[in-house]
């Protein structure tokens, strides 16, 4: 079961702040949407608002269609995975997860069958009878999953489910449920601040800030055009360099006025756009590469930084001719 | 010198607390009119003699009935009063929190004479029915304090996960809430049915004709001290003790694991 999600015009104040600022947004059923942001910017607002657990001070919120003002939770065809699971302590992983089916009305043998089949889907066949305390993080995030998934809703919302769990497993997890969204086809829309785990997962990626979308778009879009200052330096770094009139602290390297930026990845010793002689400050080892800083001559308070090949020799003081592969140029400044 | 201190003020505590126990248990087996040293021999005619007192068994049963119907109401009213006021914020909540708790600053005898004219005043009787009503006023305020307190965050979200999958404010409570309580809420009920079972200013005021048994006990006293009542004592403090055993042998055994 899926469907499509139509946010209209969306507030919610407290008091005189603004969690929600005239947010509007489409989302195409079966689509995998992550909102992506810092703590306090309005996606975690915005999923509780389309859960139905907050009313918003204006505007709308459609699910296939639907105006969903004033309905209940309960009634909605949504479900949440919590960001704390908030599995049923006195209840076994069958019965937690073949809960939401008991709510409506099935028989147990069919709801337990049900229940089997989902924890199956998300690799825990056999252990229906445990409790939820007996489990590490990553396996009770996927009872949660099993759980909402049960009771197949249209629209699946994810408050940073991953959030607790240590690296390694969170990057498993992710190609988890990237694949399990793709067997059951179901909206997705998934909350979190780490922007690796939105490229990783999302069809389109939510920027977001201060109450307001500042980006939307699948992720190569966001990260290598970027809309906005903000969303260009919250999908990863990147070098900014103001101009105006042509006129740059680099010298005129290109016409218009506004921010100019460039991800270190970019920037090598060839290219299409010429950045001019610079002098390496220092070079640090990172495995896939190396990520050096440099001074240039015509602007030595401005400070560049590249990712360079792991096996090229850099040796700090020397003087390179930098060149852009790729950039941006945003109106804004800075 | 230090050591042998502690171990005799500890021997001389419990027995000041357990003395009068050992003292009326040891006489209730007095083979003699009156529960008084020395001991003449052991019997067990006293207890025959209760056990065969229809009075006095009615009024047993009458306890009973008061003890765990009272308890039920005020861990039904309790519970229901901390969920409320531990997930929704109104205006006040404070203060009603404060009204909810209050009755347990009252003492008994007020709230008994407050209850008796209340009662006179509207016209109903005096009755088993009016004691356990003063029953639950006492335990109310107990039972709510005991669930407001065991309510976390962890069930505050469990409930609001049971909402998403549909399920009606009833089905929460009854689903949800009352079974991750179930140790607070067992505890409550048995402390409550111990206080009721125990009390007696409330049910002298507020009975007539069938009485609790701390009245019915109070009543054989007036006519004397005899063995008997030593031995109803002995029943009545077998009965708490079980209680407070199976309260410990239940919830504490489950709360620690």
């Amino acid at each position: 079961m899926t469907a499509p999600v139509s946010i209209r015009d969306l507030c919610r104040h407290y008091g005189p702040a603004r969690a929600l600022d005239h947010v509007s947004l489409d989302i195409a059923a079966g689509e995998f949407i992550v909102l992506l942001g810092p703590s306090g910017c309005g996606k975690t607002t915005l999923l509780t608002l389309i859960g139905g657990f907050d009313a918003p001070t204006s505007g709308r919120i459609l699910i296939g269609g639907r105006d969903m003002t004033g309905i209940a939770p309960k009634d909605r065809p949504t479900t949440t995975v919590f960001q704390d699971y908030a599995l049923f302590p006195h209840l076994s992983l069958t019965d937690n997860v073949a809960f939401g089916l008991r709510m409506r009305g099935m028989g147990r043998a069919a709801r337990i069958a049900r229940a089997q089949e989902m924890l199956a889907l998300v690799g825990l066949e056999g252990r229906g009878d445990r409790r939820p305390h007996e489990l590490s993080g990553g396996q009770r995030q996927r009872v949660a999953l099993a759980r909402a998934l049960a009771v197949e809703p249209d629209v699946l919302l994810l408050d940073e489910p991953l959030g607790a769990l240590d690296l390694k497993l969170r990057r498993a997890m992710q190609d988890e449920l990237k694949s399990i969204q793709r067997r059951v086809g179901t909206t997705f829309v998934h909350v979190t601040h780490d922007q690796e785990e939105a490229m990783a997962i999302a069809d389109r990626i939510v920027v977001m800030n201060a109450g307001r979308i500042e980006d939307c778009g699948p992720p190569a879009q966001v990260y290598l055009r970027p809309a906005t200052l903000f969303s260009a330096g919250f999908m990863g770094e990147v070098n900014r360099i103001p101009l105006t009139g042509g006129q740059s602290p680099l010298g005129p390297i290109l016409p218009g006025t506004g921010t100019l930026l460039i991800r270190p990845e970019a920037i090598g010793l060839q290219g299409p756009l010429p950045l001019g002689p610079a002098r390496l400050i220092d070079a640090t080892f990172f495995g896939t590469y190396q990520r050096a800083r440099f001074a240039p001559l015509a602007a030595p308070d401005l400070t560049l930084t590249a990712h360079l090949p792991q096996g090229m020799a850099l040796e700090p003081g020397t003087e390179l001719a930098l060149h852009a592969t790729a950039h941006v140029l945003l109106p804004e400044t800075p | 010198m230090g050591r042998g201190l502690i171990w005799a003020y500890l021997a001389a505590a419990y027995a000041f607390i357990f003395l009068p126990v050992a003292v009326l248990v040891v006489f209730s087996f007095q083979d003699g009119r009156l529960p008084v040293p020395p001991l003449q021999g052991v019997s067990l005619r006293w207890y025959a003699k209760v056990l065969s007192d229809g009075d006095l068994m009615a009024a047993l049963v009458n306890s009973l009935l008061v003890a765990t119907v009272s308890a039920s109401v005020a861990l039904l009213l309790g519970f229901l009063a901390a969920h409320a006021l531990a997930r929704v914020r109104l205006p006040g909540s404070v203060l009603m929190r404060g009204l909810l708790i209050a009755p347990m600053t009252v003492s008994g005898l007020i709230i008994g004479l407050g209850l008796l004219a209340l009662f006179n005043q509207t016209g109903i009787r005096p009755s088993l029915v009016t004691a356990g009503i003063g029953h639950v006023v006492i335990n109310l305020p107990l039972c709510f304090a005991i669930c407001y307190a065991a309510m976390g965050d962890q069930q505050r979200n469990a409930e609001r996960a049971a909402r998403d999958l549909g399920a009606s404010e009833v089905q929460v409570l009854r689903l949800v809430s009352a079974p991750m309580l179930a140790p607070a809420l067992a505890a409550a009920f048995f402390l409550s049915v111990t206080f009721s079972w125990d009390e007696f200013i409330i049910a002298f005021l507020l009975t007539r004709f069938d009485v609790t048994l701390p009245v019915e006990i109070w009543s054989m006293l007036r006519s004397g001290l005899s063995p008997a009542t030593n031995a109803v004592g002995a029943l009545v403090f077998l009965v708490s003790t079980a209680l407070v055993v199976a309260l410990e042998l239940t919830v504490f055994r489950r709360a620690r694991r």
